[in-house]
């Protein structure tokens, strides 16, 4: 039976009704109209579905909407404010700096499976702001590009990594 | 051109009233409207194609001196568009900002298909030529404006001035600004991928080439930050009003071909407890929809069918090669040069071989969509089709409506590689919309799209070869068997309630033909190929799958080189340098070995005892060739380097070196992507990828049980492009994959001095092989 439900996504309260058991994606894409999060699998194999919750990667396609209630879901949509929000910065980027970074290195070629290659990069980058290429790898591992564009991800993390650092560093000056 | 907003635009009742001239999604009808003359006028409200040979059928220039081009090739990830824009922007003599295109839709796109690497090579071309005729129409408008003659002007951004007094100017805006060109000129056009020559001495020439600024450089794709923001628009994005969600059913896993599934019952009550759902069924076709779409994914999964039981004549994965020796077969003598038989007999070193292919799926990222609204009046589908006006054909069999009634547009999807489901998805939906009187969503499942697919062809050869004492290449004979690939979509078999095309006549089992015929790619006086080709019934469905049976091929053909030069006690490339005269594909062979830094060695001659044993392997590679594609052969080549660990039988692929010339790359940084994806994808192909069935169906129908390269397993990638400005384009999107994946199987022989005649080199395999100190199988 469908029912209201109360979500946080990209830090604004929304109202839903929904089956709680229907996947968090389909919640997202058909109710509230984000392009983020798509549709690869619907089993949680590939990485396309990805959102943060409550900074966590997790993939929208297998998980039941009632069961992100009360946390904070950010998309996509939602990832350069969520930044700054966590590096206190000032005003929020148009882009998060591996967006940035994966247009620097021309990077997707479909560019389908990007927002969980993004989504996941920031969580990385996130926990670990100076990864090493073995950390990379191992992070990103559960994200499938069929492109075979895996060469510019890991190169644009690398560069993002780098970006990171020196705004942390200008953070802490500031 | 994709911003997203056709959501609320399109109205469902203006579409109808408009009999399918509604513009969805961009905006050349407000600038149309000033325009005058046949095809400008008709663009957006008429069914296309529209006539090549018309200038305003490529081409219109608007009042603020910026130009739209209307091409029927689309993006499929490659950036092909961008290289278009190029080749616009160029001969014009306008900036790249300057040109726009717009999205592929069949009331305003000249007629391309987008596959086969055509872009470049057919679609830039005719663009090319249409464009300088352009030119030469505006620097005679110019000409008459400004009072000077043609060849006393100059252009430059659009901007038309008299050399010897550049205040005397005009842009093409103010010249032609959104009014028709109104002239017809020698449009160019192919036969078979064959461009024919033009008649028509009077044709506008095209720029020289030396005086190129544009075309050559590495332009970055406009699209890039639309795809990482999340504003760019894929299929699986479109949502119309009043939609329903659909969902199709039908069996888990394709049989064997030449028996279409057949329903026996369907039983409404299974899904009694999941409310609003529409079953929509048409003879064998059975979908489900629903406003909400978890309801319509529930109900798919839930509703039972029962479907006659599928023959259990498929030979299973195991046994599939043994099954193609037991085949009827047509056997077809494709090249027959000098006296192999005679050779092999004298010859210093004779060595023969038998390499085995899979099948392997186009694995898209994300299952084919599309949406479509049928009325009696007409239809309008969106879908990421590579031919629009290809699927309009089939819509019109199956809606039983004119094709000028069918409106296709195209909105990208994921990765495409080839036909994959394409195919499948927009006749579904479209179907279904008829059936409901309501516009449908139609998403296809994981499962569907791996268990439906038109997979890449397995194969397998027989080789026999010899070399001289002095490394020559002497004889070289090639016996191949492939099934056919008929090309037509399940659901409309479905449909109709109709059997699969019978796919052993020649026209239906030459889809593939070997082609050994490459004479200028090895000089081997003799030469001999036998194209053993067989019925696809009681096999699986296959299609193109870039580029289509050349993995395969390749993996044999430079497998076989490498063990001759092996024989021979050969470096492979000096033994390749030996046996190969032609300066372009010695042109890749040297780039890639140099950006390797290739150091003679014979094969297998520094193996390690060790856990790791670490090997390199060349080889070179194709896709297209004379029979279909003119002069524009592609030629390409790559290095690897890798590790084998021979306790677990797993490979790493470190680095992958791979170069390619296809001769004028317009865009050597979208070509340099395309050898990265290659590269990957290659190595995907030749360690991970195999389609998994048993006698019933097809078995592989999620990513855990269709293995492909992780990123934790890529390798590292140098592109290469030899540049030739001077000679024609050709495809870019598919001829380095085949030399990865046959140059990874040398790889492995010179790790190990194993060799495997049979990808993909699983650990299983490897471990088999390993064991057995000399080859090739395992099941």
């Amino acid at each position: 039976m469908a029912k209201e439900l109360q979500l946080r996504v990209n830090e604004k309260m929304r109202t839903v009704t929904a089956p709680p058991e229907t996947p968090l994606l389909y919640v997202l894409t058909d109710e509230l109209a984000l392009q983020g999060p798509r549709f690869g699998c619907g089993l949680g194999q590939c990485g396309c579905c990805s959102v943060l919750a409550d900074g966590a990667e997790i993939r929208s396609c297998i998980t039941p909407t009632a069961k992100v209630v009360g946390k904070s879901i950010t998309t996509l949509e939602g990832l350069p404010a969520y930044y700054a929000a966590k590096m206190k910065l000032a005003k929020s980027p148009e882009l998060h700096p591996l967006q940035e970074a994966l247009i620097a290195e021309q990077a997707p070629q479909c560019g389908y499976c990007y927002n969980g290659q993004i989504v996941k990069g920031a969580e990385l980058l996130f926990k670990n702001p100076q990864p090493s290429e073995a950390q990379i790898r191992s992070a990103m591992n559960g994200h499938l590009c069929r492109c075979g564009t895996y060469p510019q991800i890991l190169s644009a993390i690398q560069r993002a990594s780098k970006a990171i650092r020196a705004a942390i560093t200008e953070v802490g000056r500031g | 051109m994709d911003n997203g907003d056709n959501r609320s635009v399109f109205a469902r009742r203006d579409f109808l009233k408009a009999t399918g001239a509604v513009v969805v999604g961009f905006s050349v009808a407000p600038k149309a409207g000033a325009q005058e003359g046949g095809v400008a006028i008709r663009r957006g409200v008429v069914s296309g194609p529209p006539d090549e040979a018309e200038i305003d059928s490529y081409i219109a220039v608007h009042p603020d001196n910026t130009v739209t081009i209307f091409s029927g090739y689309v993006d499929l990830g490659q950036g092909g568009p961008t290289a278009l824009r190029q080749i616009a922007a160029e001969e014009l003599n306008l900036d790249f900002e300057q040109v726009s295109t717009v999205r592929a839709d069949t009331f305003v796109s000249t007629n391309g298909f987008t596959a086969a690497s055509r872009t470049a090579a057919i679609g830039g071309t005719q663009l090319r030529a249409a464009a300088a005729e352009a030119r030469r129409v505006l620097l005679t408008l110019a000409s008459d404006r400004l009072k000077a003659p043609v060849q006393e002007l100059t252009v430059a951004r659009g901007i038309v001035s008299v050399k010897t007094d550049p205040t005397r100017s005009i842009s093409y805006g103010e010249l032609l600004g959104d009014k028709a060109f109104n002239r017809r000129y020698e449009a160019i056009s192919y036969t078979g991928g064959i461009e024919l020559p033009r008649t028509n001495p009077n044709n506008a020439p095209a720029k020289a080439r030396t005086e190129y600024k544009i075309v050559g450089t590495r332009i970055p794709r406009p699209e890039m930050h639309d795809k990482v923001s999340g504003k760019y628009v894929y299929v699986q994005h479109v949502r119309l009003p009043g939609m329903l969600h659909g969902r199709l059913v039908w069996p888990r896993g394709q049989g064997p071909y030449g028996v279409a599934p057949k329903v026996i019952a369907v039983d409404e009550q299974s899904i009694a407890d999941i409310s609003g759902i529409r079953i929509v069924r048409r003879n064998n076709f059975v979908g489900v929809a629903a406003e909400h779409e978890w309801d319509a994914v529930r109900a798919a999964k839930q509703l039972k069918v029962t479907w006659a039981p599928a023959p259990m004549t498929l030979p299973g994965d195991a046994a599939l090669h043994d099954s193609y020796r037991t085949a009827k077969t047509k056997d077809i003598v494709v090249t027959n040069a000098g006296d192999v038989e005679a050779t092999l007999k004298q010859a210093a070193h004779v060595v023969s071989g038998t390499y085995r292919g899979p099948y392997q799926s186009h694995g898209t990222m994300a299952p084919n969509c599309a949406v479509a609204d049928v009325t009696r009046e007409g239809a309008l589908v969106m879908c990421s089709d590579q031919g629009i006006y290809q699927i309009r054909g089939t819509l019109a069999k199956l809606l039983n409506l004119p094709q000028e009634k069918i409106r296709i547009q195209y909105y990208p999807g994921s990765n495409t590689f080839g036909s994959s489901c394409y195919r499948e998805s927009a006749p579904a939906a479209a179907i279904m919309s008829q059936e409901l009187g309501k516009p449908v969503r139609l998403q296809m499942s994981r499962e569907d799209e791996f268990g439906w697919d038109n997979y890449g062809p397995a194969h397998l050869a027989d080789i026999r070869a010899a070399v001289s004492n002095d490394g020559k290449l002497v004889a070289f004979e090639y016996q191949a068997w492939s099934h056919a690939g008929p090309i037509t979509a399940t659901v409309e078999n479905l449909a109709f309630g109709s059997e699969p095309f019978v796919a052993d006549t020649p026209t239906g089992v030459g889809l593939y033909q070997i082609r050994l015929s490459q004479n200028d790619m090895y000089d081997v006086p003799n030469r001999r190929l036998v194209d053993h080709r067989f019925s696809a019934n009681g096999y699986l469905r296959i299609g193109a799958l870039r580029a289509p049976l050349d993995p395969p091929y390749f993996f044999a053909q430079e497998g076989m080189m490498d063990e001759l030069a092996y024989a021979a006690r050969l470096d492979p490339y000096e033994f390749r340098k030996r046996n190969i005269s032609h300066t372009r594909w010695l042109g890749v062979l040297k780039a890639v070995t140099d950006a390797a830094k290739w150091t003679p060695r014979v094969p297998a001659s520094n193996l390690s005892s060790g856990k790791i044993a670490a090997g390199r392997g060349i080889a070179v590679g194709t896709h297209h060739l004379p029979m279909n594609q003119g002069d524009r052969i592609t030629y390409a080549a790559a290095v690897v380097e890798i590790e084998v660990n021979k306790e677990t039988g797993g490979i790493s692929v470190k680095h992958v070196y791979g170069a390619m010339d296809c001769g004028l790359a317009i865009n050597p940084g979208i070509v340099e992507n395309q050898i990265v994806g290659m590269a990957v994808h290659g190595t995907s192909l030749a360690l991970k990828e195999e389609v998994h069935f048993n006698q019933t169906n097809v078995t592989s129908l999620d990513w855990s049980s269709y293995q492909t390269l992780r990123f934790a397993e890529h390798p590292s990638v140098t592109p290469i492009v030899v540049q030739q400005i001077h000679e024609k384009s050709s495809g870019a999107g598919e001829e380095v994959l085949p030399a990865v994946v046959a140059a990874i199987g040398n790889a492995f022989f010179d790790a190990t001095g194993v060799r495997m005649r049979e990808f993909p080199l699983t650990p299983r395999r490897v471990l088999a092989a390993l064991r057995s100190g000399t080859t090739s199988r395992s099941a």
